[in-house]
């Protein structure tokens, strides 16, 4: 029947993209659960019971660390992002925009090579614990930072970017005539904030506190690297996994599934519940211009500090990349600096083939991202169909999912032979890496889509189909060219955090096709920090290209994707 | 070039029936236009004949061809989106050829078609342009040449003009009438505004609530609205409810309701008029015009003349309006500015008289939201 054409088409685009989130997204959750009931080959319950009630309370005590870490890396973020969005977006001083762009900087630095950056920063024989000894002539290093502190500075350095996004838009977004409103009515400075502003700003507040939890929850790189003796619940899974126990593994995926998903529904739950923004028109920034001369200049000086301190990291692993191997061992400081490590890596075959192996694997994944997004996001924004919010979940859960447990499901998923395999076994092969990185960058390619196709009028579409061009031609000559910039900032993104993806990549790789963060974790082993910092460069570097080219050439913040 | 016939046709989103039991005959190189307020089925009756929905009963026809079921891109029709829907990435010169693009007709000829379209709309000198760098009564032109070029057998335009400001929507109206004469094309013309219906419009057909009220000439629309909703949708007027007393030969007596003095008045007994109205259950109103009613300054001979008194005036340059209470019934007067309007004043004793063949008896079906 013709009149179904338009309903066909839907269903055509539909099967795909819902055999994909089943075979790759259900199956693999539904494969770690059912391997989680197994308990000495029969069914039940005897994992969960062992995890809650077992004498050691290790597990019990991970969980526990877990929130732990969690609640106090929100609190800290949010004491770090709040003030300085609104310093930034309130108040006018010099070098202001400069500073309000650095603020985004720990973006700019893949998780790994991050938390290797404060290591050497802050770690027992850090740089800055140890100038700080010889300058003060001191017995011993006056700080260190590991466990808890370590990741929880990491944690900070990290998240409070987030909260610093989400709370300026919510400010740029307060029409002023709210507060002068209330100043008129006779409500002085701490009123105003406290009963005007600060209510305003809750759902950004309350938004962005539960994605750093979910984060910090699924954090791995930073407890990987400092944890030392402290247990978390996203490395447990890889202690186990590492260990043979499977079933345990397994089990503790589970329940930290459990948890990241729950926060999922209630942030969607949050977010649609109908708030009193108000779209007001034409809000211009309202920024009052710092006046008092030594407020002024205090507030320069704080904000090139943090500047500072903000760049650290990153130049920090750009003076290791220029320590050759050998050359820092039992100094103090590095003495010797060349470009060494980069000649290898471009020249030594063994020392350029993660990082071919990385961007070959990286490239394969976003690939099918790119065509997997465009589909299943243009299906989603543009079409009716029954069981939209069942897809729009599914697509969201690798988002969810601690990277840890989308590691262990596609472990319990393809290592024996399945029909979304194609009867192969997948893990210990090439394509299992791809395959995870595909999966973990569903969702920001997804609605990084989503975004630009719900800004496309449904009328431009009506337009081409009206002037006599079929669907296909539509899509391919006015549909995608609109959208493209959009998909491509999204694209782009997932491609740099393939390249650098390390938890799914510590869990699946194999010996024969290390990618580049595992490379990393191996020269950091053998003390070669040089090496490591080296490719934590290339990366570093991939990812100013990639920002630079989305905000040049698309206009587009590709940090807001995120 | 082709008629459209409309036949029985109902369109249903689930439970809502946005469209229902229309029957619209629109013939070859007519200036159609489907008017009433938004959410009246109006819009919703255009797209099933582009083919973006497709009724849930009834027929659709282009001539003899039945196309309630074609797909949108094979039906030639040529619309203009109220937002114009322009391909942002596109230029003028691109936006304009994709139709013939699409149609694969030769570079050649495709060039010319194109440059003449541009001239027709005046463009010619912005074909190298973004679209994004036209003002909204150019991007408008572009859309119109966009649907123009490709020849279709209809124009469909919706709210076309909405988007923009008063004095470029006169401009605009002059041009698309300009055009759509040159074309001598078949258009159907969507609007909520009455002043561009009645003043473009070969007919127009009212909309409310999914059902057409009415066909009928911009003039029949006005002066001899089918129901109440037709006679308040369009123009002003003076809606009164009332009961027939007595049907004459030539006249037919009413009563005016909810007045505490009884106000008789006479009407024509006319074909709109006739008993056929009067012997259906419907409620009845009795409209008038404001410019129909004449303010006298003292009594004169004739039928319905009463004694009223000014209850405000407000000028409005080409025309001043005056409200008269005549027995605590308020009838708005029109009357125009011929300089000597100043002895119109609050608190004035005047008198009215409604001419008997400007007064019309008419069914009341408001508050029939179904």
């Amino acid at each position: 029947m013709i009149k179904n054409r338009d309903t066909r088409l839907t269903v055509w685009l539909l099967i795909p993209v819902v055999l994909v989130l089943i075979a790759y997204v259900l199956y693999p959750s539904l494969r770690t659960f059912i391997e989680s009931l197994q308990k000495d080959g029969t069914i039940s319950l005897g994992n969960y019971q062992d995890f809650f009630v077992q004498e050691s309370k290790t597990n019990l005590e991970a969980l526990w660390n877990s929130v732990y870490i969690s609640l106090l890396s929100v609190l800290v973020s949010a004491l770090i992002g709040i003030p300085l969005a609104f310093i930034f977006n309130r108040y006018d001083f010099p070098g202001r925009s400069f500073f309000s762009s650095a603020a985004i900087l720990p973006i700019v630095l893949p998780s790994l090579v991050g938390v290797m950056a404060f290591m050497f920063l802050y770690g027992e024989s850090g740089l800055i614990p140890n100038a700080i000894k010889d300058l003060f002539g001191l017995d011993k290093v006056p700080f260190k930072i590991s466990g808890v502190s370590g990741i929880l500075i990491v944690h900070a350095y990290t998240m409070y970017v987030y909260f610093y996004m989400t709370v300026s838009a919510a400010i740029n977004k307060i029409d002023p005539s709210l507060e002068e409103a209330a100043f008129n009515l006779g409500a002085n400075k701490l009123k105003v904030f406290w009963k005007v502003t600060f209510p305003l700003l809750t759902p950004a507040i309350v938004a962005a506190s539960l994605l750093v939890f979910m984060i910090s929850m699924a954090s791995f790189s930073a407890p990987f690297l400092l944890a030392g003796g402290y247990r978390v619940l996203s490395l447990q899974i890889y202690f186990s996994k590492i260990n043979g126990d499977m079933e345990i593994a397994a089990t503790q995926s589970v329940i930290l599934s459990i948890v990241s998903i729950s926060f999922l529904l209630f942030m969607r739950w949050y977010q649609n519940r109908k708030d009193y923004r108000m779209a007001s028109k034409g809000i211009g920034a309202h920024r009052s211009e710092v006046k008092n001369p030594v407020m002024k200049w205090v507030m320069v000086v704080t904000g090139g500090i943090g500047v500072i301190i903000l760049l650290l990291p990153h130049f920090t692993i750009l003076l290791l990349s220029l320590v050759p191997d050998g050359t820092w061992t039992f100094q103090t400081y590095p003495t010797v600096f060349n470009v060494e490590n980069y000649r290898l890596l471009f020249e030594d075959p063994n020392i350029f083939k993660p990082l071919r192996n990385s961007l070959l694997m990286a490239f394969i994944a976003t690939l099918a991202n790119l065509v997997f997004g465009v589909i299943a996001s243009y299906v989603l924004v543009k079409r009716k169909f029954v069981g939209k919010s069942f897809v729009d979940i599914l697509v969201m859960i690798p988002w969810a999912l601690p990277a840890t447990v989308i590691g262990m499901n596609l472990i319990f998923a393809f290592n024996k032979p399945s029909v979304f395999s194609f009867g192969q076994i997948l893990v210990g092969t090439f394509w299992i890496l791809p395959l995870a990185y595909f999966i973990r960058h569903i969702p920001l390619v997804v609605r990084s889509t989503n975004a630009v196709l719900e800004q496309l009028d449904d009328s431009i579409e009506e337009a081409a189909r009206n002037l006599g061009a079929k669907w296909f031609y539509t899509f391919r000559r006015v549909i995608f060219p609109i959208i493209m910039p959009g998909v491509l900032s999204g694209t782009l993104l997932a491609f740099i955090e393939s390249v650098g993806e390390f938890p799914t990549s510590v869990l699946l790789y194999t010996i024969s096709n290390r990618p580049i963060s595992i490379e990393i974790m191996n020269q950091l082993r053998m003390f070669n920090m040089g090496q490591a910092a080296a490719y934590g460069m290339i990366q570093i570097t991939l990812i100013v290209i990639v920002l630079f080219i989305s905000n040049k050439f698309f206009g587009i913040k590709a940090e807001k994707a995120l | 070039m082709a008629s459209i016939k409309i036949e029985n046709v109902q369109k249903a989103f689930g439970k809502t029936i946005a469209v229902d039991q229309l029957n619209l005959d629109i013939k070859e190189g007519e200036f159609f236009t489907f008017l009433g307020p938004s959410g009246c089925g109006k819009t919703t009756t255009l797209r099933m004949i582009a083919g973006f929905y497709y009724p849930t009963k009834g027929v659709v026809r282009f001539g003899d061809k039945d196309m309630t079921r074609v797909p949108p891109e094979k039906r030639n029709t040529g619309m203009v989106f109220q937002n114009y829907a322009l391909f942002p990435h596109m230029t003028v010169f691109e936006n304009v050829a994709f139709g013939l693009r699409v149609r694969k007709v030769s570079s050649a000829d495709l060039k010319k078609r194109v440059l003449d379209v541009l001239q027709k709309v005046r463009l010619e000198s912005y074909s190298n342009r973004q679209v994004s760098q036209l003002s909204g009564g150019q991007q408008q032109r572009v859309a119109l040449a966009r649907a123009l070029v490709i020849e279709p057998e209809i124009l469909l335009l919706d709210e076309p003009l909405s988007n923009l400001d008063a004095k470029l929507r006169d401009e605009m109206r002059v041009e698309i009438l300009r055009l759509q004469r040159d074309y001598k094309i078949t258009t159907i013309y969507v609007t909520h505004d009455q002043a561009e219906a009645l003043s473009m419009s070969d007919r127009i057909a009212v909309f409310n609530y999914g059902v057409c009220h009415q066909v009928g000439t911009p003039t029949e629309i006005y002066n001899r609205p089918a129901n109440d909703f037709v006679a308040s949708f369009i123009g002003e007027i003076n809606l009164l409810p009332v009961q027939v007393e007595k049907v004459q030969q030539d006249n037919i007596e009413i009563v005016l309701k909810n007045s505490e003095k009884t106000i008789k008045l006479k009407v024509e007994n006319q074909a709109g008029n006739g008993i056929s109205i009067i012997q259906s259950d419907a409620d009845l109103a009795v409209s008038i015009r404001p410019e129909a009613i004449r303010i006298l300054d003292v009594i004169e001979e004739g039928r319905n003349i009463f004694k009223g008194k000014i209850n405000s005036v407000q000028f409005f340059g080409s025309v001043v309006n005056v409200m008269v209470d005549v027995q605590d019934v308020l009838l708005r007067v029109d009357v125009f500015n011929t300089h000597d309007f100043g002895y119109f004043y609050q608190g004035k004793e005047v008198y009215v008289q409604l001419p008997e063949k400007q007064l019309r008896l008419i069914p009341v079906i408001s508050g029939d939201a179904p």
